[in-house]
């Protein structure tokens, strides 16, 4: 019954190069968490985030250990459209990810793959798009819309596939502060789990009550997010930095 | 970067020509491209009135005849090679503006000119009234291959980011003084051009991840039901 929605346990990875990204890394996340996955750039964020959904493993060519699960379920190749279903990535660049052209073939796509049809699929498409206050876009091409209007959407077509953990890479990047008070509205509103990669650290503390620290390739903190980011010399030891004039110690914590 | 707004070659706009469905407006301008090119050249007469038709399609869209003219430039070097023809045809020569040309050579560019125009113009109305995936829908209900659609999709939809992406090391590389006027800076312009290939590259690579993470597995699904 309890098993954490995501469980990792010493997932190690070298890319075909040779180049090692992870050493054995162990994170577990709860049903419900919001949690925050810190570290600086070449730490094996992406790494990480590519494994949980076993487009990177072992198996796909490198070489690597240990073993990746999602609430209970093992991530294998045999697995794979499931595991996909349960979790579900946003990617850093829209573009990327919204590659039909309209929007509510892209938010379809997802669904459509795991065979749905007809209504419900039309029902998913717009709740998708509702929770994200897109809706009425649904008629639009994706490259007409605003950047942030983009990153909203390229969340809602992860969301219409009914995903047990969303996983976002760097939400709030180039997002206008609107765009992104915007945005973190509509995370905190999801009855969703959540794991956030962010550099953005002030983001990181209005969302996510813990943080876990990746950095070499290695967890190396993983607790409250106000206590992590309050931790100067593991910030220091890790290149994480806190933008200037901010202190976690200043922020009154949302309710 | 802002979100690109409309395609070039689409005109807005609500009229018949507009509403009819895509297929057959595809079939339609493949009926009368076959049509116009198997018309022999010297029937001037039914050149004559093949314009009026487009004349008249346009009229009723309501697109601008100068929105179609300036994108029909598009023909200009079709145009210089048609020119070309009457010196370097053989047969017997006739005298035009105090040039000796060739007869043949004469009636080829005048084909060859009439044929092209039409086509073009023809195709830029097809273009102006439908919206690239409205096309796409007419092309999947005419049955062509899905894979063939499916390319033309990823055409359609990455063209405004490459040609962004394009733009923006354009602004970049003049921002440092650069221009292109001499053959000796071509080799900067190759580079750029293969940094834009590999980043297109890559960017295909992450659309493809991404389509993987929603379950993509080498076959678009059918979504049927659009209201």
């Amino acid at each position: 019954m309890n098993a954490p929605v995501l469980d990792v346990r010493g997932l190690a990875y070298a890319y075909p190069d040779g180049h090692q990204a992870l050493f054995g890394v162990d994170l577990h996340v709860h049903r419900g968490e919001r949690v925050a996955l810190l570290g600086p750039n070449g730490a094996g964020k992406t790494t990480l985030v590519l494994h949980l959904n076993g487009i990177l493993s072992a198996d796909s060519g490198g070489h690597g250990a240990g073993a990746v699960s999602v609430s209970g379920l093992p991530v294998e190749k045999a697995n794979l459209a499931e595991i996909r279903r349960r979790v579900g990535v946003v990617f850093q660049d829209p573009d990327d990810q919204l590659f039909m052209g309209t929007v509510r073939a892209d938010v379809a796509f997802g669904p459509a793959n795991l065979g749905i049809r007809g209504a419900e699929l039309d029902r998913r498409v717009m709740h998708a798009l509702d929770q994200v206050g897109m809706a009425e876009f649904v008629d639009r091409p994706p490259h007409h819309l605003s950047f942030g209007q983009r990153r909203r959407v390229a969340v809602a077509t992860v969301l219409a596939m009914e995903p047990e953990i969303l996983v976002l890479d760097e939400p709030s990047s180039n997002l206008d502060p609107a765009s992104r008070r915007e945005l973190a509205d509509i995370l905190r509103s999801l009855d969703v789990t959540l794991l956030m990669v962010t550099h953005d650290l002030p983001y990181a503390l209005e969302l996510c009550p813990r943080s876990v620290v990746l950095s070499g390739g290695a967890v190396v903190a993983d607790g409250s997010t106000y206590d992590v980011l309050a931790d100067e010399p593991l910030m220091r030891a890790h290149r994480l930095e806190l933008p200037f004039g901010f202190d976690p110690r200043n922020v009154t914590p949302r309710p | 970067m802002g979100a690109g707004h409309g395609h070039k070659l689409h005109y807005h706009g609500h009229s018949v020509v507009h509403r009819a469905p895509a297929h057959l407006k595809i079939l339609v301008l493949l009926g009368f491209t076959v049509l116009v090119v198997a018309t022999p050249g010297e029937w001037y007469a039914a050149f004559g009135a093949y314009l009026l038709v487009i004349a008249v399609v346009v009229g009723v869209s309501r697109v601008p005849a100068t929105y179609l003219l300036k994108r029909s430039l598009i023909e200009v070097p079709f145009l210089a090679f048609a020119l070309l023809l009457p010196f370097v045809a053989h047969g017997p020569r006739t005298d035009v503006l105090g040039l000796s040309v060739s007869e043949s050579g004469l009636l080829a560019a005048w084909a060859l000119l009439a044929k092209g125009t039409l086509g073009v113009l023809a195709s830029l109305t097809l273009a102006a009234t439908t919206e690239p995936h409205e096309l796409l829908h007419g092309l999947e209900r005419l049955r062509l291959p899905s894979q063939l659609v499916q390319i033309m999709a990823f055409m359609v939809r990455y063209l405004d980011v490459v040609t962004g992406e394009m733009q923006r090391m354009k602004v970049a590389r003049e921002s440092r003084g650069f221009s292109a006027r001499d053959p000796r800076q071509w080799p900067v312009l190759a580079r750029s051009a293969g940094a834009l290939f590999i980043r297109s590259y890559e960017r295909g690579e992450r659309v493809h991840l991404a389509m993987l993470s929603r379950g993509y597995t080498g076959r678009m699904p059918r979504i049927e039901g659009r209201p």
